[in-house]
């Protein structure tokens, strides 16, 4: 089965309305290609859930996004993601804000086709009084009251990874392959862009296998798109862009998310590239040290 | 061997504070979230409690804290296992953990807000982090709050804007639990060292650091504190805790945490 598709077709699978998960933590392995192509496309209001970053704030920015499913939004050495506040503080978005670790069960439960998973996360805090959706129900084995994190299904998934096959047999081999499997396995869809398409024998080497964490029936198509982490990191290949998340920032004090994308989307990721100085120094960012 | 110092700085003298938080914790996962709570775990992990167990930051269990920034290519970190985010929350919700972090806004229930003030929560004037994993780690597992700026901006008068984890509220308090299951062992500020220890949980006041007074740390405080008989100054550094707090900081940077970087003991 080749289940290689280009990133246009791949954002043309996402229709208005759909919920769509985004892998990656912050600025960390991000599916930006496929983020900027939803960016040229015409589709929206979007629910997005996401451990949030540029990839929240360019969509929310755009006017892509009509709910936002989150625990935060962060740049990590910009804390504060400015174009997901200013979105915020506009009140242009609906939110469901939930801990980090209720997401995950969200995630699992859909996984898993639950329709929820009893956790103690949440009680006593504004996660339950400002999410309605959100029920808090009796036990039936103990006297004390559980939150019910609902499955948090979704159409489509977007994630990025090192390397993968024809088949959607995917790699991560960098430190943290963060919640990306149960954003895979949450979703009817899961489109994976990847920086290195690799033959099956890749993945012969037991350490390589060992990388791969989850079964290719999740993936449900593959996108070969070098460098497409940017501007985010894709360890141990890539680092991110500390200049151009700076200037990112910038422009959400002065001339809006529409002067960035004027200066950098272009109308197509090699065109983007060569905004950014191409493909080579996208691969010669160091990565960060914590 | 514990010679006090005579010359240190304020953070120093929070970053030793604030490891005593970390003391009697035995074998758990201890998180300082921001340059002087690490510092502080790391300081407590290389000192009187060995057993700590602590993250590169990243993805990795260390047997050994990381030195702080840059370190050098032949640097090897001292691995031993692998934690990435997904495995954190197995730590998490065991409980096996003491998290130091620096809300916004703490209020009189302990409460924090780590994600939107003023406004209305559809709308707020300033939208911040986001709740994060502040009401897991609030209900799973001891949290300690540093505060580098002690002012009633963050100790407020009123409720949290937003209330991300759970304090000593009764009215938010879940069927089935106890208000004694919440643990803050610690809150270290720039001014002071305190907890919730009080009656009804209230924040009292452990020791003031060298040259503030009670009724400074009063008037920064938007709720009342709790005072027992004749307050300590805050222990100074001893030197050998000075080394070792260089050793972990090679690059300084904990003078950049707390306004001016002002000496330990005030001119």
């Amino acid at each position: 089965m080749d289940k290689r598709i280009t990133a246009r077709e791949a954002v043309a699978q996402i229709k208005d309305g759909m919920t769509v998960g985004i892998g990656g933590w912050g600025p960390r392995r991000k599916p930006m290609a496929l983020v900027r192509e939803i960016l040229r496309s015409d589709v929206k209001d979007l629910t997005v859930v996401a451990y949030g970053g540029a990839d929240v704030g360019m969509l929310c920015a755009s006017g892509k996004v009509k709910k936002l499913i989150f625990a935060f939004v962060s740049l990590d050495f910009i804390p504060l993601e400015p174009f997901f506040r200013q979105a915020r503080q506009n009140g242009d978005i609906e939110v469901m804000e939930i801990d980090e670790g209720m997401m995950l069960l969200g995630l699992r439960a859909a996984a898993w086709r639950l329709p929820f998973i009893p956790t103690e996360v949440g009680l006593g805090t504004d996660i339950i009084s400002k999410n309605p959706d959100i029920k808090v129900i009796d036990s039936p084995y103990d006297d004390k009251e559980w939150v019910a994190m609902p499955a948090l299904k979704l159409d489509v998934a977007l994630v990025h990874v090192d390397r993968a096959d024809a088949r959607g047999v995917c790699q991560i081999s960098g430190p943290d392959h963060y919640l990306d499997d149960w954003m895979v396995r949450a979703a009817d869809n899961a489109i994976v862009s990847c920086d290195e398409l690799v033959e099956t024998s890749f993945f012969h080497e037991p350490a390589r296998a060992r990388e791969v964490f989850w079964e290719r029936c999740a993936t449900n198509a593959v996108v070969h798109i070098p460098g497409g982490a940017h501007p985010t990191s894709c360890s141990p290949l890539y680092g991110f862009d500390v200049p151009h998340f700076k200037a990112y920032a910038g422009f959400a004090k002065e001339g809006g998310l529409q002067a960035y994308l004027d200066q950098y989307l272009g109308d197509s990721e090699e065109a983007y590239q060569q905004n950014v100085g191409g493909l080579d120094a996208i691969k010669a960012i160091e990565l960060p040290t914590y | 061997m514990s010679t006090p110092a005579k010359d240190f700085t304020l953070a120093e003298l929070c970053i030793v504070a604030a490891a005593e938080a970390f003391r009697d914790d035995g074998e758990v996962l201890a998180t300082g979230i921001g340059v002087i709570p690490r510092l502080a775990a790391s300081l407590a992990m290389k000192t009187f409690n060995p057993d700590l167990m602590m993250t590169d930051s990243e993805a990795f269990l260390l047997s050994e804290p990381n030195p702080l920034g840059k370190r050098g290519d032949d640097f090897v970190q001292a691995n031993e296992t692998w934690m990435g985010f997904s495995r954190i929350f197995d730590n998490v919700w065991s409980g096996k953990r003491h998290a130091m972090l620096g809300p916004t806004q703490i209020d009189k229930y302990g409460q924090t807000n780590t994600s939107a003030l003023g406004g209305t929560y559809e709308k707020p004037k300033v939208m911040m982090l986001g709740a994060r994993g502040f009401p897991g780690n609030s209900i799973s597992h001891p949290n300690s709050f540093f505060v580098p700026g002690h002012n009633n901006r963050v100790f407020i008068e009123g409720e949290c804007d937003f209330v991300s984890s759970i304090g000593f509220n009764p009215e938010r308090l879940p069927k089935g639990h106890s208000l004694d299951d919440v643990k803050i062992p610690r809150v270290i500020t720039n001014l002071c060292v305190m907890d919730f220890g009080g009656p009804d949980h209230q924040i009292r006041l452990l020791s003031l650091h060298p040259g503030v007074t009670l009724e400074e740390v009063q008037e920064n405080t938007g709720y009342p504190i709790h005072v027992e008989g004749d307050i300590p100054e805050t222990p100074a550094p001893t030197e050998e805790q000075l080394a070792i707090i260089r050793a972990m900081d090679p690059h300084n940077q904990r003078a950049y945490q707390i306004k001016d970087n002002p000496p330990g003991i005030r001119a």
